[in-house]
């Protein structure tokens, strides 16, 4: 079967040839157009590759849940009870039996709101001290002191100021996410490059010219690479956050799953967390791509 | 507008593996208004140096520069500048590259008629059907084109080149020549160009007056060689003139003499 899809991809290929005419990446299509007929093989090998490690983990777990750990649900436990949670996603049962994607649009809610925040404060912030050296020097200190603080330790302060378990998990993910965005921002406005500096200050650029025409361009794809990097965090820190503030969301739906010894949904929700996160990542991956390309000058 | 350097020294302080150096050494050189200069020399003699002190980018350790008598302070809207790698703001389409330059610093009234310069220049070097597209969609050549246009759409007094041609391949090179010239005669009321260049055959044919410039310890200005072809020249006539001949010849004595008494 796969041999005879080659064939015909073979055959196909020099008659239409793949659009060279275009200006994308120059070698890595060139060296594409000449692989073209390997390219499905290529493809199905990695896909072979990424179930083999799957594979690999699943056996361990199994070994392991057979052997070791008698308590620990087996992979088949795992699948049903996966099953079990996606066969009435959107239950409201009371509080806190809510359907699994509730759950999860809870968490994702959270985390998008204190991210939302950390974007309106971050980005600006961080451009301010990387295209101002006195700003960078004044605020570098404080930002070096409380970036390798746990975003957890913020929940009490959070808490006592907003008097509000979900409100505080909210401000834990702005502390989480706010970090990741002011530095990449300042690092991106601190590296724009002399030639464009030299070109504003001869053409008399405005403020507002310069910050729309060359810094904010310069720094987008250091921008789009904090938030991406914030974001990942971000999807972790709303599980531990959870935990603590209680109530709702998919931190608190494995606790309450762990306290009332039901661990094989633990295991399903540990899937889907990672799911949505793999989602997510290629969300801002796309947009990166799409600032990287257009941010090309050769 | 009269340029006139007086007694300027800059030197760059010591960096690693290299020691401080004296750029420029104590320079001296007056331009009169309608004047076309080429500045010449061997690397490291600080030619771009002295444009970007002219253009107000960098500051002078000692000496000033005086635009009709008054020092400049820092860059100015007399003076504009076409840098050597283009220099285009990577996101503007060319239009809105000349058009932010020719608008910036002016008051809103006056956006009309820098918009109506920005496209008159822009047509001027042929690029105003491909006013839409990016820098990096266009050729190097193309790129340069809009940044000659955007450097006469700001109306200055005194434009700058630094090494402007020096990226591009012999025809279009010759093109750009060309057009520079007919714009800064016949097109823009820019009255004196200053213009760094490594090209022997372009200082003769674009200057009135080519100064050679010499490397640390020796002066900064080696010799001021006049060129009196008339004007407007012409390419493949000039190189027969025997003024041509004899710039040529003085020129290059001058150069390789620098350059025996460099090693």
């Amino acid at each position: 079967m796969t041999v005879t899809q080659d064939r015909v991809v073979v055959e196909e290929r020099p008659a239409t040839p793949i659009d060279t005419s275009g200006r994308a990446a120059g070698a890595a299509v060139d060296h594409q157009t000449q692989r073209a007929p390997s390219r499905l093989r290529s493809r199905m090998t990695a896909l072979a590759f990424g179930a083999l490690g799957i594979g690999v983990v699943v056996g361990l777990w199994a070994i392991v849940a057979a052997t070791l750990a008698p308590d620990l649900p087996t992979p088949i436990d795992g699948w049903n009870a996966l099953l079990d949670l996606l066969a009435s996603p959107f239950s409201a049962g009371g509080p806190t039996d809510q359907g699994i994607a509730l759950q999860l649009g809870t968490s994702l809610g959270r985390v998008l709101r204190g991210f939302g925040w950390a974007v309106v404060v971050g980005v600006p912030l961080g451009l301010f001290i990387g295209a101002n050296r006195r700003a960078w020097q004044t605020a570098n200190p404080v930002v070096q002191l409380l970036r390798p603080v746990s975003p957890l330790a913020w929940f009490p302060i959070g808490l006592v100021v907003l008097q509000d378990a979900p409100g505080a998990a909210v401000f834990v993910i702005f502390i989480t996410a706010l970090w990741p965005i002011v530095l990449n921002t300042a690092a991106g406005a601190a590296s724009v490059p002399a030639d464009q500096r030299n070109v504003a200050r001869v053409f008399r650029f405005g403020r507002v010219a310069y910050v729309r025409h060359v810094l904010v361009p310069n720094a987008m794809p250091s921008i789009v690479t904090g938030l991406r990097v914030s974001m990942g965090i971000a999807w972790m820190v709303i599980v531990a956050v959870e935990m603590l503030s209680g109530g709702s969301g998919i931190g608190f739906f494995v606790w309450d799953s762990y306290n009332a010894g039901n661990v094989a949904n633990v295991i399903a929700a540990i899937i889907l967390i990672g799911l949505v996160g793999v989602v997510l990542d290629m969300l801002f991956m796309k947009l990166g791509k799409r600032y990287q390309t257009e941010g090309v000058t050769p | 507008m009269s340029l006139e350097v007086r007694n300027v020294w800059k030197t760059f302080g010591a960096r690693r593996g290299s020691a401080e150096q004296q750029v420029l050494r104590g320079l001296n050189l007056a331009v009169g208004g309608g004047e076309f200069i080429s500045l010449i020399g061997h690397s490291g003699c600080g030619k771009s140096t002295l444009l970007n002190v002219i253009a107000g980018l960098l500051e002078t350790d000692d000496g000033e520069v005086l635009l009709d008598g008054s020092a400049v302070q820092g860059p100015g809207p007399d003076r504009a500048v076409v840098f050597q790698n283009y220099s285009l703001l990577p996101r503007l389409s060319l239009f809105a590259n000349v058009r932010e330059a020719a608008r910036s610093t002016r008051a809103k009234s006056e956006r009309a008629r820098a918009d109506e310069r920005s496209e008159r220049y822009l047509r001027a070097v042929g690029l105003w059907e491909h006013r839409n597209k990016r820098p990096h969609e266009v050729s190097g050549g193309m790129q340069q084109r809009t940044a000659v246009a955007r450097a006469f759409a700001v109306e200055p007094r005194i434009l700058l080149l630094d090494e402007p041609f020096g990226a591009l391949d012999a025809l279009t090179r010759a093109r750009l020549q060309g057009e520079l010239t007919e714009l800064w005669q016949n097109e823009s009321s820019t009255e004196t160009v200053v213009m760094v260049t490594h090209g022997i055959e372009e200082a003769i044919y674009l200057a009135d007056r080519i100064v050679v410039m010499g490397n640390a310890p020796g002066p900064s200005i080696v010799e001021e060689i006049p060129v009196p072809l008339p004007r407007p020249r012409d390419r493949k006539t000039m190189i027969d003139d025997p003024v041509y001949r004899a710039t040529y010849e003085r020129l290059m004595d001058v150069l390789s003499a620098e350059d025996v008494r460099r090693n």
